[in-house]
């Protein structure tokens, strides 16, 4: 082969880099709309919310020491029914602390979720108009995230929790943190 | 909620009723109210993927169209309000990459493929033309002659 | 019982795919007449089984059969009967249908017109798209079958997407199937020469309709499914350079491209081996793009559910199509004879300007496009391009070649002189500074830049004028001359006027959204809004009932002055079986301006949202696509293309050699 052949190649050679390019995508588990957190390794954002049915306030001062998971719900959220088996059953076996945010809810319907649902919340903050959840960089509800001892958030899941993802990421992050 | 959009198997068009800025949301001071327009322009919607804040209908988007709002006139600049939301969503959310190493290619690639393409396009107008015919000696120039008369 | 004919005759289809590839490469291969023959009777018998199987899908719906999955879940009973139709590609599994319905309909016009081309070409083309066949036929049947039953059948249908209901679902998706699948007759000529080891000005005429076709078809479709975006969305957008709007704009790009370099091949006999590639390309582009839009590795508003599986499967077919022809081209285009030399400033040169810049125009699209998925691949940062990205890169890319586009055309074959091109394009410099000032004046120093843009747009058709009037020697030959002159043109040198003319309308409409004005405000009834110069009335709201639907219908009057201009009715639609609320938009036009109106979400005391837009020009952006493909049917209209002519000329070596053309 001459070298004037060598430019008659490259379309062939650009076609290859693209094709392992385009086969990366199709990898499973890659999806184009997982996004990563930006606060991951961040501290988590300070807020501090009322407390469902008149508990106390909920706030990251609550989070001290001790590594704690956030939840958003919300009553009128499909996918947050779906995740709350899994979420009762982590509570049960008192796997992690779970805190729960509900967002942009009625107190009353809330209320009436967790009694049909069951409540896996250490306790609840109320995030009326939304603003906790977007500077935590939440999509949506359900949205979970794990906080270290430190107060940094180390994880983020976005939709509903599911027993794979209790066993593939939550626990391997839990001997992961505490053994830091 | 972005599961639903996808598997809503839209062939073209927008997978719900966009709907942009809402007239309660616009700010009453137009100069500050066209910032926040530009800002909310260059701000991709989250949930919806390829449509900027300012233009879609989901409620994250309004949200955050309001919370742009608010920065403005508590008097943060242009910039400051664009970092507010990438702190919290990250660069993601910007529809204008922002030019850094990790972009160089993206950004000087369309220069330089037209610079590629130019030069070998010039070397390819610069081959050498086959070789001009030499002049006929006087040998030839006579057999010319001779065959020319011939066909009269 | 009819569906499941449906789905026998497409697996039939395969086979004879599989026949019609044996025969005309075989054939081909040992220069046997009956086997060709044969091949291109399997070419129209794979149409025709094909159409079969699409016209079973079309009644499943038309009757909305439940017992079909497909059907169950992309239709419902209640709904008019266009968008029951329409439904058939309105989903994945059906619109694959569509797409080797079409792939088999160009067969079968390859098939049909191939008494004119040389045997051994025809045979070849045909065997190509065979191959072609055979892969998305296998492709719908193993892992998009849409003729599969539900049992048992569920009473209702799931129905269509409201947004997909609408009349723009009827034609954009057609339109842009012909145009993408359209590419693989240029594609199958590519690789038919490629084996053959010749390209000549012959091998360029023959392919020149079926490139041509195809770019009108993509043309019309792009600009209808910009359209529909516009008025479906609420604030008039019309293009958002989302990927999927990208990936049927790459191959009009290289479409566009190959159209310029095949008249290089056929009047000069040189850039052959950059003609094939872009043939190549051109079609690879389109798959490339049926693999974006079905694989689900690009986010985008367009996305069909997903499935891995598929986008597997299409990116195998995607590198035996693609990688099978660039590793022949590899292997073979060295070996085709160089061209002839030629000087840069000549009409040749300005064509290849042309393709130097569409191609860079087209690989900033690609490469926009990709992007976030390559440095996802790289493990970099998740990034997202828009359109800023193309706005700062895309753009000023284009800038040149609108300016170079008006000097092309008066440039002469193998030496052009452009100060004289220049000098005959006084006009249209008059036309440039005319049309900045007047748009100056109208929008009061509007943006520069759209006021720069206008005077590109008026470059380019003042060019077009100007070039046209040239070659009738309008003003400066006698009337009878003229008309003499203009009646012997050549309909093809019509088109290229007509096309630049389109594009230049184009242009003027994209430069002047940025004169555009809007006002949006909470109305109450009776109240005013007042829009660039005009006032708009609200004077009353209603409930509607459609077929499927229920609909606030908003009234208003658009007044200017005390004379009133249009009554306005936009509608929100609200879809019970969905959920869904779709707006539907109300716009008065007078092709100058359009007045858009849409209708928003009510407040608790009554007033109601209300977005109006006042757009001037942008009908043009539209016009300019409909003259642009018109041009390309007017030059596929010309005598000469006509396949038999080209055959027979090229058969006693004769070219016709005259005016310029395109």
């Amino acid at each position: 082969m001459s070298w004037r052949r060598a430019p008659y190649l490259l379309p062939l050679i650009a076609f290859v880099a693209l094709a392992v390019y385009l086969s990366r995508g199709l990898a499973p588990g890659y999806n184009p709309e997982l996004l990563p957190s930006a606060l991951i390794d961040k501290p988590a954002p300070s807020f501090d919310l009322a407390g469902l049915k008149g508990e106390a306030r909920l706030s990251n001062q609550a989070f001290a020491d001790e590594i704690v998971f956030v939840n958003f719900f919300a009553s009128w959220c499909v996918p947050c029914r779906a995740e709350s088996p899994v979420l009762m059953d982590l509570a049960r076996r008192d796997v992690i602390v779970l805190y729960g945010i509900d967002y942009k809810d009625k107190p009353e319907d809330a209320e009436k979720f967790l009694q049909q649902y069951g409540d896996p919340y250490r306790r609840i903050g109320v995030d009326e108009n939304g603003r906790t959840a977007i500077d935590f960089g939440a999509y949506g509800v359900p949205e979970t995230y794990a906080i270290d001892r430190t107060g940094r958030i180390r994880w983020r899941h976005v939709g509903p929790l599911t027993a794979d993802v209790v066993t593939k990421e939550i626990l391997p992050l839990l001997r992961e943190l505490g053994a830091s | 909620m972005t599961r639903a959009l996808a598997v809503a198997a839209v062939l073209l068009g927008i997978a719900h009723a966009a709907f942009a800025v809402e007239p309660s949301e616009m700010l009453a001071n137009p100069a500050l109210e066209a910032r926040a327009e530009a800002i909310g322009k260059q701000l991709r919607c989250q949930v919806c993927q390829n449509e900027s804040i300012e233009e879609s209908g989901a409620d994250l988007a309004h949200d955050l169209r309001v919370i742009i709002r608010e920065r403005l006139k508590e008097g943060d600049s242009d910039a400051q309000a664009i970092k507010y939301v990438t702190d919290r969503y990250g660069d993601f959310v910007l529809l204008k990459p922002p030019v850094e190493p990790a972009t160089y290619l993206l950004w000087f690639s369309p220069f330089v493929i037209l610079a590629v393409g130019a030069a070998g396009a010039w070397l390819y107008l610069r081959r050498r033309p086959a070789p001009p015919d030499e002049p006929l000696d006087l040998n030839q120039r006579r057999q010319l002659e001779r065959l020319l008369l011939d066909d009269q | 019982m009819i569906i499941e004919l449906g789905h026998f005759a497409l697996i039939l289809a395969l086979a004879v795919a599989l026949l019609q590839a044996g025969l005309t490469l075989t054939g081909a291969a040992r220069n046997d007449l009956n086997l060709m023959a044969a091949g291109r009777l399997a070419a129209m018998a794979q149409f025709a089984l094909i159409a079969l199987a699409f016209a079973t899908l079309v009644h499943a719906y038309f009757v909305s059969d439940f017992s079909v999955a497909n059907v169950a879940e992309n239709s419902s009973s209640a709904k008019p009967l266009l968008y029951k139709l329409t439904s058939v590609w309105g989903n994945h599994e059906g619109s694959m249908v569509l797409w080797v319905l079409i792939l088999a309909v160009y067969g079968a016009a390859v098939a049909w017109f191939g008494d004119a081309m040389p045997p051994r070409l025809c045979a070849r083309v045909l065997g190509v798209k065979a191959l072609i066949a055979i892969g998305f036929l296998l492709f719908i049947l193993l892992t998009s079958n849409p003729f599969l039953r539900l049992s048992p059948a569920p009473e209702e249908g799931m129905g269509l997407n409201p947004i997909l209901q609408d009349p723009g679902l009827a034609f954009h998706p057609p339109f842009l199937y012909l145009g993408y699948v359209g590419n693989s007759v240029a594609f199958a000529f590519a690789v038919a020469a490629l084996i053959d080891g010749r390209v000549d000005a012959a091998w360029a005429r023959w392919v020149r309709p079926w490139t041509l076709a195809s770019w009108c078809c993509l043309t019309l479709g792009i600009a209808m499914g910009s359209w529909w975006a516009y008025y479906t969305l609420g604030w008039g957008g019309w293009w958002f350079w989302d990927p999927v709007e990208n990936a049927s704009l790459m191959p009009w790009l290289a479409g566009t491209a190959l159209l310029h370099s095949a008249i290089v091949v056929e009047r000069r006999d040189t850039l052959k081996s950059w003609t094939i590639l872009l043939a190549i390309l051109t079609f690879s582009l389109s798959l490339v793009g049926t693999f974006l839009v079905r694989s689900g590795v690009l986010t985008s508003v367009h996305a069909f559910a997903h499935d891995p599986r598929r986008g597997i499967f299409i990116l195998v077919l995607l590198c035996i199509a693609i990688g099978g022809s660039l590793a022949l081209y590899a292997w073979r285009a060295p070996t085709l004879e160089p061209g002839g030399v030629f000087a840069p400033i000549s009409r040749e040169g300005a064509l290849l300007l042309n393709n130097l810049i569409l191609a860079s125009c087209c690989a900033t699209v690609f490469i926009g496009t990709l992007y976030p998925l390559f440095l996802d691949a790289v493990g970099g940062p998740k990034l997202s391009v828009g359109y800023p990205f193309f706005d700062r890169t895309f753009v000023p890319l284009m800038i040149p070649l609108l300016l170079a586009v008006g000097i092309g055309p008066l440039l002469a074959w193998k030496r052009g002189d452009v100060l004289g091109a220049l000098q005959r394009l006084w006009a249209a410099f008059a036309a440039v500074i005319a049309a900045m000032l007047i748009a100056f004046y109208l929008s009061h120093g509007g943006p520069v830049l759209s006021v720069l843009g206008i005077g590109i747009a008026a470059w380019v058709g003042g060019a077009a004028m100007v070039e046209l009037a040239d070659r009738l020697r309008l003003f400066r030959a006698p009337w009878a001359e003229v008309a003499r002159r203009a009646l012997a043109q050549p309909r093809a040198s019509y088109g290229m006027t007509l096309a630049h003319f389109g594009l230049a309308v184009t242009v003027a409409g994209i430069a002047a959204s940025g004169f555009e004005q809007q006002s949006i405000a909470l109305l109450h009834l009776g109240q005013t809004l007042p829009v660039a110069g005009y006032m708009l009335r609200f004077d009353g709201i209603g409930k509607h009932e459609g077929v499927n639907f229920t609909a606030d219908r908003g009234d208003f009057t658009l007044l200017d002055g005390t004379r009133v201009v249009a009554q306005l009715a936009p509608e929100r639609r609200f879809f019970p079986l969905q959920q869904q609320t779709v707006s539907k938009t109300a716009i008065h036009t007078n092709l100058l301006a359009d007045f858009y109106l849409a209708l928003g979400d009510p407040d608790d005391k009554g007033g109601w949202a209300v977005r109006a837009y006042w757009k001037p020009l942008v009908p043009f952006i539209w016009i300019g696509g409909v003259i642009m493909a018109f041009g390309g049917a007017v030059s596929l209209s010309d005598r000469r293309w006509r396949v038999g002519v080209a055959a027979r000329r090229a058969a006693k070596g004769a070219l016709p050699v005259d005016g310029s053309r395109v």
